[in-house]
Formats: structure tokens, C-alpha cells, sequence
């Protein structure tokens, strides 16, 4: 065997060599240098090891220091490798030679063994596992969105029966949440939103010398699409986030928990006052955003082409009927329904951990934008169908 | 002569395939501290759950008196669920309430009395965990400590016939956990209450427990139950002797 030797210790590197004994079987290792966070070790605890294999079995080793310039933890986690080496050969270790304190973290670190079972094996999973997986947790997901549905319902039930148990004050301050709090932004992007419309379809109108239909456009646009489709995607945003962030929180400090053992439903007091709060508010929101769109589309039209604000307004209640507005109204009461179940239900099934809160903000945010684009095409689907 | 209050039989407790406790059977007299004790990780917590209702057993029983906890319906087991107070380890106070919201709330949903009337039983329970002058503090602007003695309030706030404790002198400073253990004995000398205490602390085990059961996370199940002081002198079992004296063993 080739003795590892590092003839002197050269500073900032930790060096070890072999000594053999006059006993063929006991070898010496000798430790010596700085074994500190950034020093280079002369031989890695592989290669040491491979050597060592490759070599005629040893059946004691000692373990020894000389001139040891300074160690921290990298001297005791390389011991650790050698010592388990040597202990699924069978080979004897003698670490009296080395620091007290360095034998001392030796033997607490070896004090708990380790749980049977607690290592989480990092092994490659196969594709076809991971399919499995993935399945699986659709099914799972499937399944807690029908209970979840249907606890909601429950829920419901026990409010029309007035057995509900909330607070009227807590109703009354996601009504606030949900509705005047979210006003300024709804203002900002349906007045834009209309703006947009306006310029988009005057490009084309424009050319016909037809700028007068623009107020058809937008009117019609705003009412019967827009005004709901943008205010759900706000407040699924705003207000869908908030609520899976603030129960998911909840459940996090037991508080969930805590309502459970009082007795109370966290199902009632927690989430039939929010889906109640975005049912009555979101109308309402959507009506305020259909307005403030058609003031959009007025500003270009007004500015822009060459249309008085008279002719605009008159060209608007010619075009817009209240069945539009009604369609857009029904709209937004499912986006509502869409965006509390959503939030609620990731808040209410959130894990216990701070990353989990962000996962089911995003989870709520992700589910309700689909769940609203979904059914906002099923809706324009039926009613084109049935020709309202 | 005492009466069983609850009764565990045969119980197993399981994530999913993953057994954590088997076949554990014990009996919780009327007016008993019963410790449920063990090293880290033994499902003590989850023993707990159990008991109050918010995990349902793989397998097994338990009793509340003579009605069957998990197998009785819904509403049954809200009743039972309203005769009992728990003070979780986090204390679990809704922080966007008061203390005194915190403690009105069963109070205003589950009694008939007034605005009032409320109010004066929370000063009570609040003056008896010296909170005093607290009403109207949130949650996160007491000190730890205070939010654990407040969440006790909460938990006695319907005058229970059984307190749940999961760990409550973690993170108490040793005078603080020591008038907390206080507490304890006195709300069951004076009411009479059952009262069920997770822990790991030997001294409170000593002071306050009457009963107990010990879990062992290596085999799964549990290895005793009885007096810990009894436990401590008689039992045979070197894993009871060494957590009941701190691995030093009953020599010393």
C-alpha cells in the first residue's frame, strides 16, 4: 500500500497521513495542519477510504493528531465518515489519541442513533411513478373541492334555516373588504378597459366612417362582458388571495382548530361570511365598473372622433338594453360564488407552514382565474345559443 | 369513589399507513390530572386530537361517559365537544379579536345572556389568570406567556367539565410554568374539572399529575398507565425509569 504522506503542513490545509506500525494490522492515522472552513484538505475522505479498501483489510485503526494548527467542524464530520466506515468492516477505532473535544462531538454525535425509517431516501422516482403521483393528487384535489362544495352547501343550508353561527360584524367587515375597499382599482382598470375598447374598435369603425358605433361597442362590450370578466379577475386578485392568505394563516395557529373544539363550524363562521360579502358586492362592483368603462369609451370617442357627448349618450341607450346588463350581472354573482370557493377552500385546506400560506394564495388566485374563464365562455356559450 | 370520565379502548392512530400509536387503553377518572407523557415525536399531540375531536381514530374507541365519541353522529359530538376546553400550544387566540372578544365568542354563540353579563364573565376569567385590565389588548401585543395564560381563559370560558392542555409550559419561564401547574390543581380542587395535560416536563408531572399514560415512539404503543409517582417507584421498565428520572435512573 502506497502511504498517503504529506511531508510538512503547509498553512491553511489539512493534511493527514498514514503510519504503518510494526503490527501489519493496525495503521496510524495521524491528523496535523488546519482542519478549518476553508482550508483544502490534502486527501478526500473518498479517496482515503478507497485506499484504504484497496489495501489489505486493517483490523485496528488509531487515530491520532500532531501539530493540529486549529479545527472546527470539518475535522469531526470527516472522522464521522471514517469511523462508519470502519464500523461496516468491522474494524476497531481508537480515537484516544485525538482532542478531548474532538473525541467528545465524536461520541454525541453517535449518541441518538438514528430513527429507524426517518431518512428520507433521495432515490430517483420512476417517470411511471411520478404519473401515478401526479393522478393521484388530481383525484385528491377532486375529491377536497367536492367536500369542500358540499360543506359549503351545508353551510348554506344551516343560514337558510338560521342556524348559521357568525358574527354580524364579521360579515359587515368583508362587506367593507370586498366592496368600497376594492373601489379605486375597480375605477382605474374598467375606466382603462374602456379606453381600450374605444381605440381598438374606432381603428375599424373609423374607416367606414362609422365612429358613432363605438358607443355600441363599448356599451354593449362593458355590459355584457368586460365589466364582470375584469372585476372578477381584480378582486379574484385581491380579495381571492386575501381570504385563502388569511384562513390559511389561521389554520396555521390552530385557530381553525380552536373554533372546531369551541363547538362553532369554521365552515359558518369563517366562509359563509365571505362567499355571502362577494355575492352582495360583486354586482354591485360590476354594475360601478360597466359605468365607469362606458365614461371611458366616451373620453376617446368625445376627444378623439369627432362625436358630441349628446350623440354618445343617446347612440349608448339606443344599444345597451337591460338584458345586457342583466347578463353581466348573472355573470358576476358566479364569478363570486367562483372566487370565494376558490380562496376559501385553499385557505381552509392550506398545510402548517409559512411556504403553505403562499402556496394557497397562489393555488386560490391560479383556480379562480380558470374557474372564471371557464365559465365565463359555458355562459356566453349558453346565452348565444338561446339568443339573449 | 371515582368515576371514568373517558375511556380509551384499543385505540390506533394512523397517518394514512403510517401507524404512529396501537392498541392503547386507558381510563381518565372524574376529577383526575392525567399526563400524557413520552419522548419527542411519540404522537402525544396527536393523542390529543384524538381526544377533542380533531382526528378520527384508524381503529378503537372512545368514550365519553357511556356515549361512543366517534361513532355517536355529528351534532352529539358537538355537544360533547362544547363541554370541553382546550388550550393549544400555540394558545391558537384569534388574533383579529381581542382577549375579550376571544373569550366572548363561545359565551355570545352558545348562552343566552346579555352584552352585559358577557362582559363580566370574561373580566372574571381574565382577572383569574391575572389578565386583569387586558380586555382590550390583541393578541399580538401581549407577551407569550400572557397569550398562553389568556388562551386558558378562553378555555375555561364555558366553565368545562374537562381542560385540554397540549404543552402548556413550553416556553414559559420556570416561575411562569410553575403558577401555571398552580392553576391547574386549583381549577380541579376548587371545580371539580378532568383535566388532560401533554407534556414533557418531569417537574410538572410530578407536581400536578394523578394518572398518566406513557408512549413509547420505538415500539408504538403504549408501555404504562397510573400515578406517575407510582411509575416512578415501582415500574420495571428501564425506558419509564430513565425519562422519569431524566436518564439518570432511580439510584440516584
Amino acid at each position: 500500500m502506497k502511504p498517503i504522506e504529506v511531508s510538512s503542513p503547509q498553512a491553511g490545509v489539512g493534511a493527514v497521513s498514514l503510519i504503518h506500525t510494526d503490527d501489519s494490522a493496525e495503521h496510524i492515522l495521524q491528523f496535523s495542519g488546519a482542519w478549518v472552513q476553508g482550508s483544502a484538505i490534502a486527501v478526500p475522505v473518498g479517496e482515503l477510504i478507497a485506499e484504504f479498501d484497496s489495501a489489505q483489510n486493517p483490523r485496528r485503526i488509531l487515530l491520532q493528531t500532531r501539530d493540529l494548527a486549529g479545527w472546527d467542524s470539518r475535522l469531526p464530520t470527516y472522522l464521522i465518515k471514517i469511523v462508519d466506515w470502519c464500523q461496516t468492516r468491522g474494524i476497531e477505532v481508537d480515537a484516544s489519541g485525538l482532542p478531548e473535544g474532538v473525541q467528545g462531538l465524536l461520541k454525541l454525535a453517535r449518541a441518538v442513533s438514528e430513527r429507524a425509517g426517518a431518512r428520507r431516501s433521495a432515490q430517483t422516482v420512476p417517470v411511471l411513478a411520478k404519473v401515478g403521483k401526479a393522478v393521484l393528487a388530481g383525484l385528491g384535489d377532486a375529491k377536497g373541492l367536492v367536500c369542500f362544495v358540499g360543506e359549503t352547501l351545508l353551510a348554506s343550508a344551516a343560514l337558510l334555516r338560521g342556524k348559521a353561527r357568525f358574527r354580524l360584524a364579521d360579515l359587515l367587515l368583508c362587506i367593507q373588504e370586498a366592496g368600497p375597499d376594492a373601489l379605486p382599482i375597480a375605477s382605474l382598470i374598467s375606466l382603462l378597459v374602456g379606453l381600450i375598447l374605444a381605440f381598438v374598435g374606432a381603428v375599424q369603425l373609423a374607416q367606414f366612417g362609422a365612429q358613432i358605433f363605438i358607443a355600441d361597442l363599448v356599451g354593449l362590450g362593458m355590459a355584457r362582458e368586460m365589466g364582470a370578466l375584469m372585476t372578477a379577475i381584480i378582486m379574484s386578485g385581491r380579495t381571492g388571495a386575501a381570504y385563502a392568505a388569511k384562513l390559511g394563516s389561521m389554520s396555521v395557529n390552530s385557530e381553525i382548530d380552536a373554533l372546531k373544539t369551541m363547538g362553532i363550524s369554521p365552515m359558518e363562521f369563517l366562509v359563509l361570511p365571505r362567499v355571502l360579502a362577494l355575492i352582495a358586492m360583486m354586482p354591485l362592483l360590476t354594475l360601478y365598473a360597466n359605468l365607469m368603462g362606458i365614461v371611458g369609451g366616451a373620453v376617446v370617442t368625445v376627444s378623439v372622433f369627432d362625436v358630441s357627448l349628446v350623440q354618445y349618450y343617446n347612440q349608448t341607450l339606443r344599444a345597451v338594453h337591460v338584458p345586457d346588463f342583466a347578463i353581466g350581472l348573472g355573470k358576476s354573482v358566479v364569478f363570486a360564488v367562483l372566487i370565494a370557493t376558490a380562496g376559501c377552500m385553499r385557505g381552509m385546506q392550506c398545510g402548517r407552514s409559512a411556504s403553505a400560506v403562499g402556496e394557497a394564495a397562489t393555488a386560490a388566485v391560479v383556480n379562480s382565474i380558470v374557474y372564471i374563464v371557464v365559465a365565463d365562455a359555458l355562459i356566453t356559450l349558453i346565452c348565444n345559443r338561446f339568443g339573449v | 369513589m371515582a368515576t371514568p370520565h373517558i375511556t380509551v379502548k384499543d385505540l390506533t392512530m394512523a397517518y394514512g399507513d403510517f401507524v404512529i400509536q396501537r392498541g392503547l387503553s386507558f381510563t381518565i377518572d372524574r376529577g383526575d390530572v392525567f399526563i400524557i407523557m413520552g419522548g419527542s415525536g411519540c404522537g402525544k399531540s396527536t393523542l390529543l386530537k384524538h381526544l377533542i375531536g380533531l382526528q378520527q381514530p384508524a381503529k378503537g374507541e372512545v368514550f365519553y361517559e357511556a356515549q361512543n365519541f366517534w361513532r355517536t353522529d355529528a351534532d352529539e359530538r358537538e355537544l360533547i365537544m362544547r363541554r370541553i376546553g382546550v388550550l393549544y400550544q400555540s394558545s391558537a387566540l384569534f388574533s383579529s379579536l381581542t382577549l375579550s372578544e376571544n373569550i366572548a365568542l363561545p359565551l355570545a354563540e352558545f348562552t343566552r345572556l346579555g352584552r352585559a353579563e358577557i362582559q363580566d364573565i370574561v373580566s372574571y376569567k381574565l382577572a383569574l389568570v391575572g389578565l386583569a385590565g387586558f380586555e382590550d389588548y390583541y393578541p399580538s401585543e401581549i407577551s407569550g406567556g400572557m397569550q398562553k395564560r389568556a388562551g386558558l381563559a378562553r378555555a375555561m370560558a364555558m366553565d368545562p367539565e374537562m381542560l385540554f392542555f397540549d404543552e402548556p409550559s413550553a416556553g414559559l419561564d420556570p416561575v411562569s410554568a410553575r403558577l401555571l401547574d398552580d392553576l391547574i390543581i386549583s381549577l380541579r380542587d376548587t371545580l371539580g374539572t378532568t383535566i388532560v395535560v401533554v407534556t414533557h416536563e418531569l417537574a410538572s408531572i410530578f407536581a400536578i399529575g394523578n394518572n398518566s399514560v406513557f408512549l413509547d415512539p420505538e415500539t408504538k404503543t403504549m408501555l404504562a398507565t397510573g400515578d406517575p409517582k407510582v411509575l416512578l417507584a415501582e415500574s420495571q421498565d428501564p425506558k419509564i425509569i430513565q425519562f422519569l428520572t431524566r436518564g439518570e435512573g432511580r439510584g440516584k
